[in-house]
């Protein structure tokens, strides 16, 4: 079975946000980057297929040259191949123009699975891997919390969880499934997975040379931060000590009657 | 212009994370002026009474797709927005017989929206409906305006990192298509009084591709409440300290009829399973009240929780984040308090 998933390039966000002075970006002066976390999980569960199945795990992302720290982060996980869509540096690109660009990569490899996450943990588009089915004409499911693929690897059945009922989506192979965090818990790299993900090649492509960029995406104009609501906590007590306040106030909130 | 509301049921009803959606969608008609409205589209048995009582009189019932299938959902939504909304110069298909007056003179087409929840069916119907167009989609807006008098374009006002931040964009398509934060949006509210309600029957035409996508449902084993609805969330975070540490929570949660939810470091440590998971990668919850125990309150977790009505937090820590967030707090060991407010309200309860 030969997957193909796509992960994304995303600053590690701590203790609070803040913006570049253009306010047009995070500033990541004093964090870091990391693949986002439903990505993550999905790079954790095309290894587990492939381990499965046999096949490869071929790992892609549009990013800056600097993605390519996560790229061989997923070759460490155990991933057998990188490509890199290197965009300008500080350019953001939209869902649109980044499901065409995914597209050409995926549509040049005979992929029988393709993972995204369900969405990026920055931009939360919610789209790029459905833009990605229908420009494939594949089937599509999206926020799976756990895969099952069928014996023979022609099928696979995908579910999640809504309002208290659980989903399953059965496709045939090949398709593309958006997975989230919890589907799977990521191993850490091994030692022999990190050495060979330091020596492994990445190719990189100009996201000009995938295609025309399809223009009419959303533009964003700048970025802010919501206001943190100015609450002043009612401290209620210390300790058991509390109880009777903190039962007051439960039953003047209409908690309790 | 026509705002097309797609409409999420919850049971028989109207589901709170689309009364929301209306309340955006209400904003885009009253900002456009005369000649137009909201359309609620249903699919199903639409809940007619409920649909006059929040003052929607245009009803599109949807049949011939069984329970939810998004890709063909998208296709019925694409034939209601017309020809002239698509931005593929294959579509030049005969208007549907469901087009509202104007969809498809091209003239006032840039007006046109479809408004959904953001939730993960509201979010996957949109996308699909933005790949099958070819329209750019906006998910989990908070605000949106008409960018000038007689502008084409809107304004708009949506969440990046789950609401910890805000993109303020521009969005100029032949048609808007929106989905609505959950949690930053307040509900719509009944009218004074009910109005009369047209229901258009709607009958899909989709393709066997479309309806190969579709979910099976399965009870999931859950039952009750479920954490994203839930009225109150009994919060447990690294303080708790052990699985079995999860018992007093529960047992408290079920007194105040609401269930458990947890910080992420739980779910890691595998104490809980990452079904009960509060923030930005796991459940956003909405509840009236949100007691967090041995919580400090990372962001992310904020993201998940921030559309709560009130926050008590229960914690160690007076200077934690979310102790300095709660609406109320109280300074100590959540083991020791956690107990003693469970026999005070059995106590009440004799």
């Amino acid at each position: 079975m030969d997957i193909l998933v796509c992960v994304k390039r995303v600053p590690t966000v701590g203790g609070a946000i803040t913006l570049t002075a253009d306010s047009r970006a995070i500033d990541t002066k004093a964090s870091g980057f990391t693949i986002s976390p439903h990505e993550e999980c999905a790079v954790e569960e095309a290894v587990r297929l492939a381990e499965r199945f046999g096949g490869s795990v071929t790992v892609v992302s549009l990013g800056p040259a600097e993605a390519e720290e996560q790229l061989r982060a997923c070759l460490a996980l155990g991933a057998s191949a990188a490509v890199l869509v290197e965009t300008a540096p500080g350019a953001e690109t939209g869902p649109m123009a980044t499901a065409a660009a995914l597209h050409s990569v995926a549509a040049a490899g005979a992929f029988d699975l393709i993972l995204l996450g369900n969405e990026a943990s920055d931009t939360g588009g919610y789209q790029v891997g459905i833009r990605l089915a229908h420009l494939l004409g594949r089937p599509v499911a999206t926020g799976a919390k756990a895969i099952e693929v069928s014996g023979d690897g022609s099928s696979l059945a995908a579910s999640r969880a809504y309002r208290g009922v659980t989903e399953t989506f059965s496709l045939p192979l090949p398709c593309v499934v958006t997975v989230k965090e919890g589907i799977n818990l990521p191993r850490y790299p091994s030692l022999p997975g990190r050495l060979r993900a330091k020596r492994a090649a990445v190719k990189r492509i100009p996201l000009a040379a995938t295609g025309p960029v399809p223009a009419g995406d959303v533009r964003m104009t700048r970025l802010r931060v919501p206001d943190a609501p100015r609450k002043q906590a009612t401290v209620l007590g210390q300790g058991a000590a509390a109880v009777p306040a903190l039962v007051a106030v439960l039953a003047e909130l209409g908690v309790i009657s | 212009m026509t705002v097309w509301w797609l409409v999420e049921l919850d049971g028989d009803a109207v589901a709170d994370a689309s009364l929301r959606a209306l309340t955006l969608a209400s904003g885009l008609v009253a900002d456009a002026g005369g000649g137009t409205r909201v359309a609620a589209v249903v699919f199903g048995v639409p809940p007619v009474a409920d649909l006059a009582a929040y003052g929607v009189g245009d009803v599109y019932a949807v049949s011939g797709v069984d329970g939810y299938a998004p890709q063909a959902w998208a296709r019925v939504l694409a034939e209601l927005l017309g020809p002239a909304a698509s931005n593929t110069a294959a579509s030049n298909t005969a208007a549907s017989h469901a087009a509202p007056d104007g969809a498809a003179d091209g003239r006032d087409r840039s007006r046109h929206a479809v408004v959904a929840a953001g939730t993960e069916h509201g979010n996957e119907v949109l996308a699909h409906l933005g790949a099958i167009t070819g329209l750019p989609m906006a998910a989990n807006c908070v605000s949106v305006s008409a960018s000038g008098p007689g502008a084409g374009a809107l304004d708009l006002v949506r969440q990046r990192w789950a609401g910890l931040l805000l993109e303020e964009a521009v969005l100029d398509a032949p048609a808007a298509l929106l989905t609505v934060a959950t949690d930053a949006v307040a509900a719509a509210a009944p009218g004074p009084a009910p109005v009369p309600v047209t229901v258009h029957q709607v009958t899909a035409v989709v393709t066997g591709a479309d309806l190969a996508v579709r979910a099976v449902e399965t009870s999931g084993g859950t039952g009750g409440v479920s954490l994203a609805t839930a009225r109150v969330v009994v919060g447990g975070g690294r303080g708790v300290g052990s699985a079995a540490g999860f018992v007093s929570l529960e047992e408290l949660a079920a007194l105040l009829g609401g269930v458990v939810g947890v910080s992420r470091v739980v779910t890691s440590e595998g104490w809980r399973p990452h079904s009960m998971q509060v923030g930005q990668t796991g459940t956003k919850i909405t509840p009236d009240l949100y007691l967090a125990c041995g919580i400090s309150g990372a962001i992310q977790h904020f993201a998940g929780c921030a559309g709560a009505r009130h926050i008590i937090a229960i914690n160690t820590d007076a200077s934690a984040p979310m102790m300095t967030r709660a609406d109320y707090a109280v300074v100590g060991d959540l083991h020791e308090i956690i107990p003693a407010l469970t026999d005070a309200l059995r106590g009440r309860g004799r």
